[in-house]
Order: structure tokens, then C-alpha cells, then sequence
């Protein structure tokens, strides 16, 4: 082993959790009256603690009177989100609108278009059906490709792998959800000349988990910055809700229960976060595998697979392309 | 089928449907990870293509780098299933 290389140790991901706070709540003010000249900031809460911890940032930032929160559910998100984050504005005291996203979205078809892509992989599914899909082979050191689990009203599980096409329909389709949701952020933040929080954490933020133009979408991202660990360690110095604090992160966005580590992430929040910190700082896969305690070998696979979501979500970060640079608007 | 026509046709599908240009030497062992030829859902879409073209069946655990990360991998891999059962 290198020995200049940090080792892998249990508090490597401790934070000052009280000097972060005001480190971020300082940059957010800089922000806003310096690059982007907004009077405010919009949070769209989703009940999760990401979400929650940029709200109560904001409230540091620039006072709860000059944030807004946006409930934004549909059809097949869960109500316990939307009763968590009303309880949570509520205690922030900041304002809050629930915009209801479901009809909008029937209408422009996105269930309709998710379900006739699922329908050509289980042709009787049907929208009384429930649906996830899950990722698979990247932990062990295969390609990542998506398997489509569907549950019949009779309880019974089906699974298969999507293939390509009907992979990118079901993205695609459901990606209007995100979409809808930032284009009501900011109608929200146009009308009060506000600027948009964007909630990802690091590992979300570095693995590109996150719709372009959707929740990939925003003037200011406070815990880009922040593994979901230390996400957490913010949660508990601003008084987040315990039930926040204690709910297993999840996308509420499929209708069958789906954990974010099972749709996305090679492995569970807690341990991603130790393997992106040992990536990131050269540490031998060898030493994760110990430090996990993983199988033998799969400190590669694992390694492999940050490098592959790094790759394969580049686009997502990508401003447009342009011909030639315009250095007169910097870019 | 010979393994020349493998490497022919997936070559030809990469060139269509990747804009994988021709001069950046498509050799029989590039590897399509380090080039950054495919990305994950590139090799979905290539491993769909391989089995609709030569009528096999991709099973999930096969779908491995030494199975589908270069021409070479892929012709072995089409040849070795197109083999009768009892020859394996």
C-alpha cells in the first residue's frame, strides 16, 4: 500500500456538524445576492432527508421567511411523504404550497407510456398492477443492465430483464415525474424571484443518479458536497424528525416498495459512502474489501462500478455543447 | 458461422448505432470499456443485438466483460454457444 494513501478507518467521514451548517448557510446567502440576485430560495420537500436538510439549510441561509416549500405529489408517491414534509415545514415555519402533480402527469401520458413499455415485457400487466425496476449485475462485476419486477393483484411477483428499448421508455416515461416537478419549482420560484434548491448528496451528485433537467435541475445544490452519511449527521444537529432520519431511502417513484441501493447503488447508503471515500482517495480495493468485509474480490467489482455510473451519466453534468467558446458570457 | 462474420457483423452495428468512427481502429481486442466505446447501456443494447442476430440467449450471469468486451470476446462467446451441447 501506498503509505502516503489515507487509511480506511470508522470516522472517516466525520463532520463538524455545527461549522458545516454555517459554512453552507453562508454560501447559500453569498449566492443568492452575488451570481444569481434572487430574494429566495424554493425547496420542493420530498419527505426524505436530503430534502429535509436543505430545507432547514435554507432556513439558516436566509430565515424561513424567505423560503418556500413545494409538496409535490402523484398518483403512486407515498403519503407518508407528503404528511413528513408538511410536518417538517411546519416546524421550520416556513410557508409551503402542495401542488398535486398526478392529473398533469396522466395527461401527458406518462403512466399510459411507462405501462405500454412494461406491457411488452409482461403482456397482461395492467395499471392495477404494481411495478419497480431494480439494477443488477454491476456488484458482481458484470454489466449493469435493469430487471422489471411486476406484482399481479393476486400478490404473485414476475421478474425479467428490460431490454434496451423498453428500458429507455420506462426512464423516459417516468422521468416526466421529475421534470414536472422542477418545471413547478420554478413557477414558483419565477413568481416569488426565487432561486431553486437542488437536493442531491454526493452520491447521488458523483453516480448520476439524478434526471437531467429534472431533479438534476437547480440554482444551487447545498450537499452536492456531502456524503449521505454526513447528510445524516446534518439531519441530527438541525433537529430533523427522527421518523425522517430513520426511513430507508427510497425513490418513491415505482409502485412496488424499492429501496434507492436496490434501483441504483451497488451497495447500501452507509457502505457506498465508504466505497466512494476509498475511491476517491486512491485506497487499494483490497483495503475496502477488509474494511467491508466484502467477498473476496468484489472491492474491484465495486470500484468498477463507480468508474461505469461515472462514465455512463458524464452527459447528465454536460452544459450544451457549443461550436465555439464565447468568452464575452464566459463560457 | 465463422468468426470473421461475427466480428463483421457487430463491427457494422457499432459503426451504425454507436457513430463508432472507423479511424479510431476498431481492433478485434479493443477493449469497448477502455475506449469508452460502450457504456452500460450501450452493452444492454449491444447484448440485445447479439441475441436477436445470432439466436441465442444472453443469460443474465453471462453478461460479463470476457463474454462482450471486445470483438474477439464476442465472437468466441457467439461460437462457443452455437456449439451442440455434447461438444462443450
Amino acid at each position: 500500500m501506498d503509505l502516503a494513501a489515507p487509511a480506511l478507518h470508522p470516522g472517516i467521514l466525520d463532520i463538524d456538524a455545527a461549522a458545516e451548517v454555517e459554512r453552507i448557510a453562508h454560501a447559500l446567502r453569498s449566492a443568492l445576492t452575488g451570481e444569481l440576485r434572487r430574494r429566495g430560495l424554493i425547496v420542493a420537500m420530498s419527505g426524505g432527508v436530503d430534502s429535509s436538510v436543505c430545507a432547514a439549510l435554507a432556513v439558516r441561509a436566509v430565515g424561513a421567511s424567505k423560503v418556500h416549500a413545494l409538496m409535490l405529489p402523484e398518483h403512486e408517491s407515498s403519503d407518508f411523504s407528503l404528511t413528513r414534509a408538511q410536518a417538517l415545514a411546519q416546524q421550520l415555519g416556513i410557508e409551503y404550497t402542495v401542488e398535486a402533480i398526478g392529473p398533469a402527469l396522466e395527461a401527458i401520458g406518462c403512466y399510459a407510456r411507462r405501462d405500454a413499455a412494461m406491457r411488452e415485457v409482461f403482456p397482461a400487466y395492467a395499471s392495477t398492477w404494481k411495478s419497480k425496476i431494480s439494477i443488477a449485475g454491476g456488484r458482481d462485476g458484470g454489466f449493469n443492465y435493469f430487471k422489471l419486477t411486476v406484482q399481479s393483484p393476486d400478490g404473485k411477483l414476475h421478474e425479467a430483464r428490460l431490454p434496451h428499448k423498453q428500458y429507455l421508455q420506462v426512464v423516459a416515461a417516468t422521468s416526466f415525474k421529475q421534470r414536472l416537478r422542477k418545471t413547478m419549482e420554478y413557477y414558483h420560484a419565477d413568481r416569488l424571484h426565487y432561486a431553486v434548491v437542488g437536493t442531491p448528496n454526493r452520491l447521488e451528485y458523483d453516480q448520476g443518479f439524478f434526471v437531467k433537467n429534472g431533479d438534476g435541475s437547480a440554482d444551487l445544490k447545498p450537499i452536492a458536497h456531502l456524503y449521505k452519511t454526513q447528510v445524516y449527521a446534518l439531519a441530527r444537529h438541525l433537529d430533523i424528525p427522527r421518523e425522517i432520519r430513520e426511513a430507508p431511502p427510497t425513490t418513491d417513484t415505482y409502485t412496488l416498495d424499492q429501496g434507492q441501493d436496490e434501483f441504483y447503488f451497488a451497495l447500501r447508503h452507509d457502505r457506498m459512502d465508504v466505497a466512494l471515500w476509498a475511491y476517491n482517495h486512491g485506497i487499494p480495493a483490497a483495503e475496502l474489501e477488509a474494511f467491508l468485509e466484502l467477498p473476496a474480490g468484489t472491492g474491484a467489482y465495486v470500484y468498477r462500478d463507480i468508474e461505469s455510473k461515472r462514465a455512463a451519466t458524464r452527459y447528465l453534468h454536460a452544459r450544451p455543447v457549443l461550436v465555439e467558446p464565447l468568452p464575452e458570457l464566459g463560457h | 458461422m465463422q468468426q470473421q462474420e461475427i466480428v463483421t457483423a457487430v463491427r457494422a452495428f457499432l459503426r451504425e448505432n454507436f457513430l463508432v468512427d472507423d479511424e479510431a481502429g476498431l481492433g478485434e481486442d479493443t477493449s469497448f470499456m477502455q475506449t469508452h466505446t460502450l457504456d452500460s447501456t450501450g452493452f444492454v443494447e449491444l447484448i440485445g443485438f447479439v441475441e436477436e442476430t445470432f439466436g441465442l440467449e444472453v443469460r443474465d450471469e453471462e453478461m460479463l466483460p470476457e463474454n462482450f468486451d471486445s470483438l474477439a470476446n464476442i465472437a468466441h462467446y457467439v461460437a462457443r454457444k452455437h456449439e451442440p451441447a455434447t461438444a462443450r
